[in-house]
């Protein structure tokens, strides 16, 4: 645990990139198994304690500090995991010593809720305030520590000196601490036999399409839905559906499993029924009717009678045993067309291409895009095969425009992380009605990016030299500041006090020349839901 | 009966009315009472200032002669007139620093200024002065900092010097105070390599050496060869060390000396990649400790984090009140 902890703490003090990848990397070799395999799970985020959650570790230290002084500390530290592993007392006795990595997976694994605030004070007691760190963020499943799962198989692959690509492959059909995967890797063994694991593909990404032109005859177009972006995956008798990150949700959506009867690997975006996008050929519900269906365990009959899903196909990967990755765009297409007969048409349909004649009429079109409901235009060169991540050239997302409105800064609170001592997480809001004749504010959203960094200090300056009132970490501020606020829709909700929700709200520029009165009124955000 | 009304806490420093003089006023008054020679405590600028012989030398090399200073030793009682007394006590802070009693009427205040418990070898440590209002710091006023022995962060730092034979380690550390004691650490550990430092703190090195701190031998970093700075340990103002400045630097580790480093994300805004948790004041248990030692009828708090220290003392049935102190700033250590 130690090694790990020391681990940790030198990628939180490391920002280049290549200096991660060396630290992780040479602990991936000098590190003995299995406590490397479980760093790796770790690192990728593949570990999971049910039974320690961030609360239970706040209780059991509430129960050992005063929580007006915890609550100073957390908002002044600005992480849980943090703050804990700097106020936890000493123990009385001297413990047992530190455990080693293998160990405290397999305590942590073995603890329920009705023993974990026994054990887990325990485990606390036997480390130091580094490794309590480390272990809580362990065992709450936030390392936060700036490396991605995408990083760590990186790091593995250069450690022992394996393409990255087959490491990603075989990842998602091996379980943690990777025996498997580590002898082939470090010790040259036959790689994991996994020809009978339905294993999710990394998906294709595309790139944001900037100031640039292209050619429609070398790229073809197609709408970007506002789904979420799914691989379904038929293997031996067995379907899985993963979402963008690799996770599994075949649970959250049963209906998809059944639907799929043939060997296949496909990609798609994931929609519920609605006539909401895609006009009358049948569309799907707004994002907002999806997100009821979303982290789900368990779903009702009623629920899959009221809004059932199903997937609008932009590709196949794999088909009948063969692998069509390599092949163009336009090759994979046709193949996909010849599927769409063997699918249920109730599960599946395939995403439509947009018929324009140049990049004018296509930019024409999709100015157009907004009353439909859809998240803009995907450009895909037509002989591009399907190669995992963003790869520069061949997939472009051009998103339509963000919306626009001017909303009055109302309470500001301290972020988290980096932005721990900043004033970064802005809470906004629209008058009622005419601020000139007793109107009030209403808060409609809050955001915490979309700013520069000379921009955030500035916020910062402003909201403690016009606070006109605290709520413990909140500061109410004086309502003098207009921030243009910019974001992809807005949605009636039953949670806020307005009425209204935005998605992806960020602030999109600092109006110090507007005085507040003129910001704009709920009226006109309601005016933009499209329900 | 007791009223303390001889004492008033202003925006600006503490009043002591009788005799008018002001204790590390931040404007310029005409009779200054000063703890130690930190910037936002030792302000240019006044007619007369009481402080230690080491402080009004700190303040000359900073501001020049420019005050009438009274230099007042250790433990012997100045009249102030106005039926005010001052004695200056050991804060064990920096060189010079002072607690100051203030006594008027048979009632007795402690201004602590800045202060820490631990050993430090640039300075006497702290006293317990007994007294009625105790008036004490609270820069890390919370129970998360708890600083751990220097002997440790040292060893971190020369671990880290010996894995970079072909670079050098580039630690931050506030250019008084801390920048000589975190050598003079160096060298009680047995680092007796010449260290080079940033042309900021040639001048209060050469005053410690002076006022017979020993620290090694010192060579300016500024204008050095970078094939000699291979494998030394540089030591520079903290503003240094993401400047153009330390380009000069052979491949450095970016190291910091300072209380705040306790906090992982503190260190991370400022790239630090070494963090050393060496701090001039008191830590969280160091401020209870002391206030529960000192036992007064009230504490007041001047600056940091006083809402916390203002709890435990509820907390632990103590008077206590916060003072809406200006101008004091705690960035840097």
């Amino acid at each position: 645990m130690q090694a790990f902890a020391h681990l940790i703490d030198r990628l939180t003090y490391t920002s280049s990139r290549n200096a991660k990848l060396a630290l992780i990397a040479d602990y991936l070799r000098t590190t003995p198994d299995p406590d490397r395999g479980w760093a790796m799970a770790a690192l990728t985020g593949e570990l999971d304690f049910p039974a320690v959650k961030a609360a239970t570790v706040r209780r059991l230290m509430m129960e050992r500090v005063d929580p007006t002084l915890y609550a100073l500390s957390r908002d002044y530290v600005g992480d849980t995991a943090e703050t804990v592993s700097l106020l936890w007392p000493d123990p009385p006795v001297e413990p047992p010593p530190p455990p080693s990595l293998d160990e405290v997976v397999a305590i942590l694994s073995a603890m329920t809720r009705a023993n974990v605030a026994g054990e887990l004070p325990k485990l606390l007691d036997r480390l130091d305030a580094n490794a309590r760190y480390a272990l809580i963020k362990l065992a709450t499943g936030a390392m936060r520590i700036g490396v991605s799962a995408r990083l760590a198989k990186t790091a593995f692959a250069q450690a022992f000196d394996v393409p990255v690509e087959e490491v990603e492959e075989y990842w998602h059909g091996i379980t943690a601490p990777y025996p498997d995967l580590f002898a082939w890797a470090a010790k040259g063994e036959a790689p994991p036999d996994l020809d009978s694991v339905p294993l999710f593909r990394p998906f294709m990404l595309a790139h944001p399409l900037e100031e640039t032109e292209l050619d429609l005859t070398e790229y073809a177009a197609e709408w970007k839905w506002d789904g979420i972006r799914v691989q379904l995956v038929h293997v031996a008798g067995e379907t899985r559906l993963y979402s963008r990150s690799g996770d599994d949700i075949s649970h959250t959506f049963p209906e998809m499993t059944d639907a799929l009867p043939f060997p296949a690997v496909l990609d798609g975006e994931l929609l519920v029924r609605g006539a909401h996008q895609g006009g009358e050929e049948g569309g799907a519900a707004s994002f907002n009717a999806l997100q009821q269906r979303l982290g789900r365990k368990t779903v009702s009959k009623k629920m899959l009678a009221e809004a059932p899903a199903f997937v609008r196909l932009y590709d196949v990967l794999l088909a009948d045993g063969e692998d069509l990755r390599e092949l163009g765009w336009q090759q994979r297409r046709a193949a996909l067309e010849s599927l769409m007969d063997r699918l249920d048409p109730d599960r599946f349909d395939i995403s439509s291409l947009i018929e324009a004649e140049d990049f004018a009429a296509l930019s024409a079109i999709r100015e157009k895009a907004r009353d439909d409901a859809i998240e803009g235009v995907m450009l895909k060169r037509r002989d591009s095969p399907y190669v995992a991540g963003r790869r520069t050239g061949l997939w472009y997302k051009w998103k339509r425009d963000p919306l626009l409105i001017d909303c009055v800064l109302m309470y500001a609170q301290r972020g988290s992380g980096k932005r721990s001592s900043f004033y970064s997480d802005f809470t906004f809001g629209c008058w009622n009605g005419d601020p000139d004749k007793g109107a009030e504010l209403l808060p409609v959203g809050k955001a915490y990016f979309g700013f520069t960094d000379e921009e955030l200090k500035w916020l910062d300056r402003h909201v403690r030299q016009n606070t006109v009132n605290r709520f413990g970490p909140v500061r109410e501020t004086d309502k003098s500041l207009v921030l243009e606020i910019a974001f992809d829709s807005v949605h009636a909700s039953k949670r806020h006090k307005s009425g209204l929700a935005m998605r992806f709200p960020r602030i999109h520029r600092i109006r110090k020349d507007k005085p507040a009165h003129e910001a704009d009124r709920i009226e006109a955000l309601q005016a933009l839901v499209r329900d | 009966m007791r009223d303390f009304s001889w004492i008033r806490a202003e925006p600006h420093g503490i009043h002591v009315t009788p005799c008018n003089a002001w204790v590390d006023p931040a404007r310029p008054v005409e009779t200054a009472l000063v703890t130690h020679g930190h910037a936002d405590h030792a302000r240019g600028g006044h007619g007369k200032v009481y402080a230690t012989a080491e402080t009004l030398a700190i303040m000359g090399l900073r501001y020049g002669v420019e005050a009438e200073g009274i230099p007042v030793p250790l433990r012997e009682s100045v009249d102030l007139g106005g039926g005010v007394t001052a004695t200056y006590f050991p804060a064990g802070h920096v060189l010079g620093s002072a607690q100051i009693l203030l006594e008027h009427a048979g009632e007795r205040v402690v201004i602590t200024g800045d202060y820490k418990r631990r050993p430090d070898p640039t300075c006497p440590p702290f006293e317990v002065v007994p007294c009625d209002i105790f008036i004490t710091e609270a820069t890390f006023g919370l129970p998360v900092f708890r600083h751990p022995p220097i002997t440790e962060e040292i060893a971190k730092l020369l671990t880290a010097l010996e894995q970079r034979p072909e670079g050098c380690v580039a630690v931050g550390a506030y250019a008084l105070g801390k920048a000589q004691r975190v050598i003079a650490e160096l060298r009680a550990a047995g680092h007796d390599a010449p260290i080079y430092i940033h042309g900021a703190l040639e001048g209060m090195c050469a005053l410690y050496e002076d006022h017979g701190i020993p620290l090694g031998e010192l060579r300016p970093a500024t204008g050095a060869d970078k094939e000699e700075m291979k494998g030394r340990i540089v030591v520079c103002p903290p503003s240094a060390l993401n400047d153009r400045w330390s380009r000069r630097l052979p491949d450095p580790v970016t190291a910091m000396a300072s209380g705040w480093m306790r906090i992982r994300q503190r260190a991370r805004q400022r790239n630090v990649e070494l963090p050393l948790i060496i701090s001039d004041h008191a830590d969280w248990a160091e401020l209870t400790d002391t206030i529960s030692e000192v036992n007064p009828q009230e504490s007041w708090i001047t600056h940091g984090r006083e809402e916390a220290l203002l709890r435990w003392c509820q907390l632990n049935q103590r008077r206590a009140r916060a003072l809406a102190m200006v101008g004091y700033e705690d960035e840097d250590d």
